[in-house]
């Protein structure tokens, strides 16, 4: 395709979608600027105290503790969710009308109400009326999930498994889908096993759509909230408290506004971090997607 | 050799499909009973089979107001959100512009901040702005995240469509809006499709900014599903039944797009 | 290097009745080992199916293939021992040129010191000895289709290798160094050779024998000298040749034919049935002559344009179009002008219903 020509007139066409965000992003966000670098003593009273905020957040015992959930939660969610959605992804049929099913039957989870989610498996994984709990208790396991810290950590697992999983299927199953039939005709003739097919075309061809769900489910699982609020409210103590939960108390919770807006920023920022890497990624790739279609 | 193969992935998917289902079959399960039969006995499939939940739903004011209240919002932010997406993806994809790489990315970092980061900012604004507890307040929140996944999705769409047809059109005399409406829409019916879905779907389930800018009149399901606990103890019933209920819409989007969800993926752009 | 006969159908209804079911009408055709075959045909003529059938991609609904006498209809590709060169180039993008070439040997388990004296030799062969280290990915697309080449060539016992319209994606000053190259290949290791294409120029330029195929039927096979001078369907005068054979329709009545306004008598020991039939004559056997010249038609002309190579004159012959090629030196008529043209010669050919009478 031809160059794009340059038009400045373009802006008009923008400028919707600028005052939509606009309003919803920036008037908030310079609110939270103002907080996070004054202290709010009563409504009229406000006192300039820099980056004091910022300083007692980074200190602060609990935020440590919700940060190394946080990354410890987020290195499983990537462990098991990416591997678990190639698998699926290489187990759904290619079409027809069992394609369509599976593809209903997989994506449910993905439009389930957040709350909601946390719901089904608060009720699922009590041991007196819900089916995994009771199982699991008649398997002789004392499983607690408001008791035990660990049993509450790896049930928040599992529901995020089991919530976000497709997400990655889903992903990976367009990227297979795009392989041109001939490249498996190829494999054929050569000779290759089904385990040489899946490392050295399958899985090659699948690198644009895995990266980008490495970095969404990343993301996403950092700015975890509603289902582990719904399911342990952060508890027991604070076994399952991440670091969106942590902010809201400070802000709703405590009504602490100046380390809340300053931890707001910094939290933002460390997505901000990984939203240019994704960014790039996917600009790179959809060079290298143009090249070979020209080839 | 195939056959092997086919079984192995088969039992798997199968597996699979069991784990994700069985979850929401007992929440199914669940709201097919009387609270007095899931406290007393345990029973893979309700023994005195009842109705009575979905129609305490269906018929109490403040349960069934939850879901009209959800689907309107969700509603309006999915036609605000194509509406003003649809131009402005447009520009990016057939003109450049001073800074459009720069706005791009701008409204891609806009889905990926935390919700909670505007919690308290945003209940500030509403609140000054008047528009606390309504549904266009919970709309217009929700904005932020469905505008940029919007642009993005259309942009790919649209960039896949030839800039030749824009040119024949305005050759052959078709006006900007006219070319736009009988021409160029129809070709990027998937791409409008799969942005619908994901508006939907992420309206749909956001819950924290919905629950903080509404309390009586917008208030959504998610919400209502909070206030179950009576002086009887938790009333499960309901909220199993409350709890399907929020599925079946997005069930029913799922399956009205479920030929463009591989398309939408295969955009890479979720 | 294998002898392939084939002798089948091809539906994908269950129970095929109407021409119009069969993706490939029953046909019976021999390749001999060693020889080039081009299929030619139009999209949708069948060829690729066929090409599918033979390298063991799809099965026949009905018939068998065999190779050098044995059966291998269901036999797999792997099996069969062929080699396929795809549309656009097929590489693993992962691995450099070197294990591009290697991976057929590598999983047949052959020895690494055989593997890498095979490589190198075919890498020479194909003018990619410099590369060997590169990583595939990264190459420009005739360079890509040279290592899909390579993968097939690299097994010694390789019976045939298959070529369906390779040239696609090729940049056109670089696709005539391609099919430069494969005749080449073709003089020293003697394969078997087929090669699909809808670009009479590739298959005429390639092939020893042509397969003419249109609408799931072979209509000629025979050398491009063959077809083009006795095409024995109109599908294929029309096909061959740029621009394709002239027809018209002619009425016989015993030693005299009715054409374009004009009596002539059929001569030349011709026998031709009586009746409507139709006539081939190609563009550059019209001969330009006077209009009263014995056997001459006239005709008015309409159009002049000067390929370069060759001037085209297109003519009016009562109603009915005709086509004549110029050798560039000669002067052409006006347009305008009414010319006398020579429709009866030696190779004119004569049709009923589609079908070449002898």
């Amino acid at each position: 395709m031809t160059e794009k020509p340059v038009n400045q007139k373009a802006w008009f066409l923008i400028l919707p979608v600028l005052v939509c965000v606009a309003f919803s992003a920036i008037v908030p966000l310079m609110t939270v600027v103002n907080y996070s670098v004054q202290d709010i003593i009563s409504p009229e009273r406000r006192v300039f105290v820099g980056t004091e905020w910022f300083a007692a957040v980074m200190r602060d015992q609990d935020l440590h503790a919700a940060l190394w959930n946080q990354l410890k939660f987020s290195g499983a969610v990537l462990l098991v969710q990416i591997p678990l959605g190639i698998a699926l992804a290489l187990a759904m049929p290619a079409s027809g009308w069992k394609a369509s099913a599976t593809l209903v039957l997989v994506a449910l989870s993905l439009l389930i109400p957040w709350n909601v989610v946390g719901t089904i498996w608060q009720i699922f994984a009590r041991t007196d009326i819900g089916l995994m709990g009771a199982t699991l208790e008649r398997m002789g396991i004392d499983y607690s999930y408001t008791g035990n810290a660990s049993h509450a950590w790896l049930t928040v697992l599992l529901m995020d498994v089991w919530h976000w999983t497709p997400l990655v299927a889903l992903l990976a199953y367009a990227g297979l889908r795009s392989i041109p039939d001939a490249y498996y005709q190829a494999a054929r003739i050569d000779g290759a096993s089904k385990f040489a097919v899946f490392r050295y075309i399958q899985l090659p061809k699948m690198r644009g759509v895995l990266m980008i769900a490495v970095l969404l489910r990343f993301m996403d699982s950092f700015m975890i909230y509603t289902e582990p609020f719904v399911l342990t409210g952060g508890g027991p103590g604070n076994a399952t408290t991440f670091l969106s939960q942590y902010l809201t108390q400070k802000a709703v919770g405590q009504f602490d506004l100046g380390p809340a807006a300053a931890f707001s920023l910094i939290y933002f920022f460390i997505i901000l971090l990984f939203c240019f890497v994704l960014y790039n990624w996917m600009l790179r790739l959809g060079q290298a997607g143009k090249q070979e279609g020209q080839s | 050799m195939t056959e092997k193969r086919f079984h192995k992935r088969s039992i798997f998917l199968i597996a699979y499909l069991i784990f994700a289902l069985l979850p929401i079959y007992w929440m199914v399960n669940m709201s097919f009973k009387t609270n007095q039969e899931i406290l007393s006995s345990f029973t893979l499939l309700p023994q005195e089979f009842t109705w009575a939940n979905y129609k305490l739903i269906f018929t109490d004011e403040s349960w069934y107001s939850g879901y009209i209240n959800s689907m309107i919002y969700v509603a309006m932010n999915m036609v605000i959100t194509i509406t003003v997406a649809l131009p402005a993806a447009y520009a990016f994809s057939r003109y450049r512009f001073l800074g459009d790489k720069h706005i791009f990315f701008w409204l891609l970092t806009n889905r990926m901040t935390p919700p909670a980061v505007f919690l308290l900012p945003f209940f500030q604004l509403y609140t000054t702005v008047g528009l606390m507890d309504t549904h266009i307040a919970v709309a217009l929140a929700h904005l932020l995240f469905s505008v940029p996944l919007a642009v993005w999705i259309l942009e790919g769409f649209m960039s896949g469509i030839p800039r030749e047809i824009d040119e024949t059109a305005y050759i052959d005399g078709y006006s900007f809006p006219r070319f736009f409406l009988t021409i160029f829409l129809p070709l990027i019916k998937a791409g409008v499709g799969v942005t619908a879905f994901f508006c939907f779907m992420f309206s749909w389930v956001e819950l924290l900014l919905a629950r903080t800018l509404t309390s009586v009149n917008a208030k959504p399901i998610a919400a209502t599903m909070t206030r179950t606990v009576s002086a009887s103890g938790m009333d499960w019933a309901t909220l199993a039944a409350a709890g399907v209920l929020t599925i079946v819409p997005g069930a029913i989007v799922i399956w009205f797009v479920r030929n463009y969800i591989a398309k939408g993926f295969a955009m890479g752009r979720v | 290097m294998a002898k392939i006969q084939l002798d089948l159908a091809h539906s994908y209804k269950p129970d095929p009745k109407v021409d119009g079911d069969y993706a490939l009408l029953p046909l019976k055709m021999d390749f001999e080992d060693g020889g080039a075959y081009a299929l030619l045909g139009p999209s949708g003529c069948g060829k690729t199916t066929m090409l599918n059938i033979m390298s063991g991609l799809v099965v026949p609904s009905h018939g068998t293939v065999l190779f050098d006498g044995q059966d291998m209809t269901r036999a797999t590709p792997q099996q069969r021992n062929i080699a396929q060169v795809f549309q656009f180039p097929v590489i693993y993008d992962t691995m450099t040129v070197a294990e591009n070439l290697a991976f057929p040997l590598k999983n047949r388990k052959v020895p690494a010191d055989q593997i890498k004296q095979r490589v190198g030799q075919i890498a020479e062969m194909l003018e990619m000895s410099h590369q060997l280290d590169m990583a595939a990915a990264g190459l420009s697309a005739d360079q890509k289709q040279k290592i899909s080449l390579g993968r097939g060539l690299v097994r010694p016992d390789v019976s045939a290798v298959l070529f369906d319209e390779p040239l696609t994606v090729i940049d056109p000053h670089l696709k005539w160094q391609l099919r430069r190259k494969l005749k080449q290949i073709h003089h020293e290791l003697k394969l078997t050779l087929i090669y699909v294409t809808h670009d009479q120029v590739e298959a005429l330029t390639f092939a020893d024998q042509v397969v003419v195929m249109t609408r799931g039927k072979v209509v000629q096979v025979g050398t491009p000298e063959a077809l083009f001078d006795r095409p024995a369907h109109t599908f294929v005068g029309h096909f061959i040749g740029s621009p394709g054979m002239n027809f018209l329709p002619v009425t016989v009545r015993g030693d005299v034919l009715e054409i374009a306004g004009a009596h002539l008598p059929a001569g030349g020991g011709r026998h031709l049935p009586d009746g409507v039939l139709t006539l081939g004559i190609r563009p550059e056997y019209l001969e330009l002559g006077a209009t009263d010249k014995p056997g001459a038609v006239s005709v008015r002309v309409q159009q002049v344009q000067d390929i370069g190579t060759y001037w085209l004159v297109s003519c009016d012959a009562s109603g009915m179009p005709l086509k004549l090629r110029l050798a560039p030196d000669v002067a052409p008529p006006a347009v305008g002008d009414t010319v006398g043209l020579q429709l009866l010669g030696e190779n004119t050919c004569f049709y009923q219903n589609e079908k070449i009478l002898p």
